[in-house]
């Protein structure tokens, strides 16, 4: 029998009323790792975070080594050895290996302030090579690959005794010897009786490595499972396992002539000769998980990031696109994920977020016309029920929801043959959802083209004509709505339809 | 609901903010009316204003500038070299009106070498024209070889010695100069594309702008106005001095920030830096009347600077 290192009870948490976790349960073991599971969204690192010290819980009790202990800060973490490596690496790049690992502890003669270098170099080669590792405590962070970058911060956690270790998608930029030689430390840690939770959509790696999988879905949890007892199968299916309601309104429609067609689209290390085609009236929806090159896909096909190989043709007129403007002019329009960074100006007023890509449209001869730009924005909030009390609202001010028909309204204005839209409902109310989709449908009628990028499974089925999986870069399913499953899209987003494959 | 009713409260009060420049303004004149004799008298306002209009050109530039969230360091440099260009020129024989047109061009080329550096060397705004600042002043002190130049036409008292209906020429230089800006900031699509930038370059450029363009023709427009503000400033000395316009760049950029325009871009107007512009040259004219020694005038515009951040960032945090 092993100790029982953590146990979280009946953790909840709330963001402004919106529920992200319901009652979750999880607990370690020492030398266990530990599988959390689930799709993006399902609450995983919000759970973490909890864990971390990051949030703090609005309900449960979480027990660390037969204590209950509430983590108010990353630092009470810390002290109770608890450390995680994030997706996105912690170390300065500037400084040497040595000072990330003992940054902030660092080794000194009495409390003069003055560094023991010598003693930080031994005891750093010390963890290193605990870790097997052969890099040099001087070296700097910056000149280490991602892998080994990563092992450092693991050093660090080791060299803090740190006994609950989460490792969040440590695998997502490393190379397979990387891989390899990450397994191997993980292994060595295990011996060690340090406890581990290990976050991966990549299913085989769960099964090479974790001993129980949890698995979570929209904030709750859906159960443990011994990895020797169960199957790939099991698990998609309480990942995914939840009824399609009418929450999505999708309406047929006859498909035109063809829109788009790419061919052999290749992007190095992001994209894999990638083909397929949307026609007028069509929604295509792009499936997978995050970091299968979806967003890369959108990003070349807008000129954002140019193709390195490969054809793209818009209504049967091939085009060469190295920049948004000669997409915009081929009649591509994009509404991007990240509508904060990428697709609004803030403080400014919902007409001028309209005109942005419109002036042409909203001047004579380099003037602005108040009248055009007054009538177009007044249409746009009128087709999208865009709510602000006036057109010259601050964009920053409005609700997710209405933002983001914003955004769409500003591309909607450019009359596009093609829209693609990168997860075109993220952080929005059920109601302002429904309305995108309606608007998705209205616009298929008139004859655009729609390629939708989605994270949300019940979306992907439930409002396309047909569903491209992307893994890894490469398209590895390919299912029209009515052959599709949660379970087949799943399979092809884990890899696993490229396994059976070769 | 609720977020709206905050949002419109928001509104008015920046709206009270660039109120608020121009009551201090109020209050300056009150105060120096009443603390000097010499203050409010028309011959006084009128040489004030012809000050101001020197600092008021490169202010102007300054704005477009930083509303697109860049800097312009190398104004004064390039307000010498224009200058010590038209004046050479002229002293060499070159008609007036041509000379000035060269002296101008040059000013706008130089600027424009900034923009290029800055898009699409894609360096830092505040590095590029720290270099090219010294970089021109040497250029000038190369060309002038350290001396002024002298021996300028008569004809070229229009700029900054003439008058128009009683009414000094750089002042009428100025009013045009802050019309024909005001106009392009608030009514043409390139205003749109320059607040589009300082909001948020990335959304700017996915809307298919060209944000290099925008950029480059922004510093041009600078280093056209400091050359602007060079000819003014030649034809008052009556001679282009190899030192002219050693630290206006800070006067100007002072005047941009007094005005409440915010030095992350995106947000200000052009209203706001004459208002700053004019606050500044009131502010020196006034210790001057008031015999304050030039020493303390210093800190005195320095604090004035501070406050005047200070209130910005208050504004943005609210």
């Amino acid at each position: 029998m092993t100790a029982q290192l953590l146990e979280m009870r009946d953790i909840s948490k709330s963001f402004s009323a919106v529920k992200v976790l319901d009652q979750v349960q999880f607990d370690l073991e020492a030398g266990e790792v530990h599988a959390l599971m689930g799709e993006n969204g399902a609450g995983k690192s919000t759970l973490m975070k909890i864990l971390n010290g990051v949030y703090t819980k609005d309900s449960g009790t979480v027990t660390v080594k037969g204590k209950v202990q509430d983590m108010n800060s990353p630092s009470e973490a810390q002290n109770l050895k608890i450390a995680m490596i994030h997706q996105e690496l912690n170390l300065i790049p500037h400084l040497t290996v040595m000072e990330n690992i003992f940054l902030g502890r660092e080794f000194t003669y009495g409390s003069t302030g003055l560094i023991h270098w010598k003693k930080m170099k031994q005891e750093a080669d010390r963890y290193l090579s605990q870790l097997g590792l052969q890099i040099d405590p001087t070296t700097l962070t910056s000149e280490l690959s991602v892998g080994q970058q990563q092992m450092v911060e693991i050093a660090k956690a080791l060299s803090m005794n740190t006994e609950i270790l989460v490792l969040d998608e440590p695998t997502a930029a490393l190379t397979n010897r990387e891989i390899d030689a990450l397994f191997d430390v993980i292994a060595s840690l295990k011996v060690k009786g340090v406890g581990m939770i290990y976050i991966s959509h990549r299913m085989e790696e769960i099964f090479r490595i974790c001993d129980r999988v949890t698995v979570m879905r929209d904030g709750k949890y859906v159960g443990t499972k011994r990895v020797s007892e169960t199957s790939m199968d099991e698990i998609v299916k309480m990942m995914v396992g939840r009824e399609i309601t009418d929450r999505f309104p999708k309406i047929d429609i006859e498909f035109g002539a063809e829109k788009l067609k790419v061919e052999g689209l290749t992007l190095k290390g992001k994209l894999h000769n990638i083909f397929f085609s949307i026609r007028a009236g069509e929604i295509v929806a792009l499936a997978g998980l995050m970091g299968a090159g979806r967003t890369e896909l959108a990003k070349v096909l807008f000129g954002v990031t140019p193709a390195d190989q490969g054809v793209i043709t818009v209504s049967s007129k091939q085009v060469n696109i190295r920049k948004p403007i000669e997409a915009i002019q081929a009649g591509i329009a994009l509404v991007t994920e990240d509508r904060k960074d990428e697709g609004l100006l803030l403080p400014m007023s919902v007409s001028h977020n309209i005109a942005l890509p419109n002036l042409l449209a909203v001047s004579k001869f380099g003037f602005m016309s108040k009248a055009r730009n007054e009538e177009l924005t007044d249409k746009m909030m009128k087709q999208l029920h865009i709510k602000a009390l006036s057109a010259n609202q601050s964009v920053g001010s409005l609700s997710g929801g209405n933002q983001q028909k914003v955004v769409i309204g500003k591309w909607l204005a450019t009359n596009p043959e093609l829209l693609i839209l990168d997860e075109p409902t993220r952080g929005v109310d059920i109601g302002a959802k429904k309305e995108i989709y309606d608007l998705m449908n209205q616009l298929a009628r008139q004859g655009v083209a729609i390629l939708m990028i989605s994270s949300e499974l019940p979306e992907v089925m439930g409002m396309s004509d047909r569903i491209l999986v992307m893994h890894e870069g490469r398209i590895t399913g390919h299912f029209t709505r009515e052959e599709a499953t949660q379970e087949k899209i799943m399979f092809a987003a884990t890899g696993g339809g490229n396994r059976d494959a070769s | 609901m609720q977020a709206e009713v905050k949002a419109n409260h928001k509104m008015k009060f920046v709206k009270f903010q660039s109120l608020g420049t121009l009551v201090g303004l109020l209050l300056l004149f009150i105060v120096l009316s009443f603390a000097s004799d010499n203050f409010l008298t028309v011959n006084n306002l009128l040489n004030v204003f012809r000050q101001i209009s020197i600092n008021a050109f490169i202010a102007f530039g300054m704005t477009f500038v930083i509303l697109t969230g860049g800097i312009d360091l190398s104004v004064g440099s390039i307000l010498a070299l224009s200058s010590a260009v038209t004046a050479g020129l002229m002293a060499g024989g070159m008609d007036t009106w041509l000379s000035v047109l060269i002296g101008l061009i040059t000013g706008g080329l130089m600027g424009a070498l900034n923009g290029v550096l800055i898009a699409k060397g894609r360096l830092a705004p505040f590095i590029v024209t720290l270099g090219t600042m010294t970089v021109f002043r040497g250029l000038t002190l190369v060309y002038t070889d350290g001396k002024p130049i002298t021996g300028l036409n008569d004809n070229f008292a229009i700029f900054g010695k003439g008058y128009f209906l009683q009414i000094p020429m750089p002042i009428i230089w100025m009013v045009v100069a802050f019309a024909v800006l005001y106009i392009i900031l608030k009514h043409t699509t390139f205003g749109r594309r320059v607040y589009a930038i300082g909001s948020n370059e990335e959304a700017t450029w996915l809307s298919g702008i060209s944000t290099t363009k925008v950029k480059i023709f922004v510093y041009s427009i600078s280093g056209l106005l400091a050359a602007m503000s060079g000819m003014i400033l030649t034809s008052r000395l009556d001679s282009a001095q190899p030192t002219a316009g050693t630290a206006y760049e800070m006067d100007a950029i002072a005047s941009v920030v007094l005005g409440g325009t915010s030095l992350s871009g995106g947000r200000g107007w052009i209203v706001g830096t004459l208002i700053g512009a004019i606050i500044i040259g009131v502010l020196n004219n006034g210790l001057n009347l008031l015999n304050v020694s030039s020493f303390y005038q210093q800190v005195v515009k320095g604090i004035v600077i501070l406050i005047a951040v200070l209130l910005d960032r208050s504004k943005k945090s609210n």
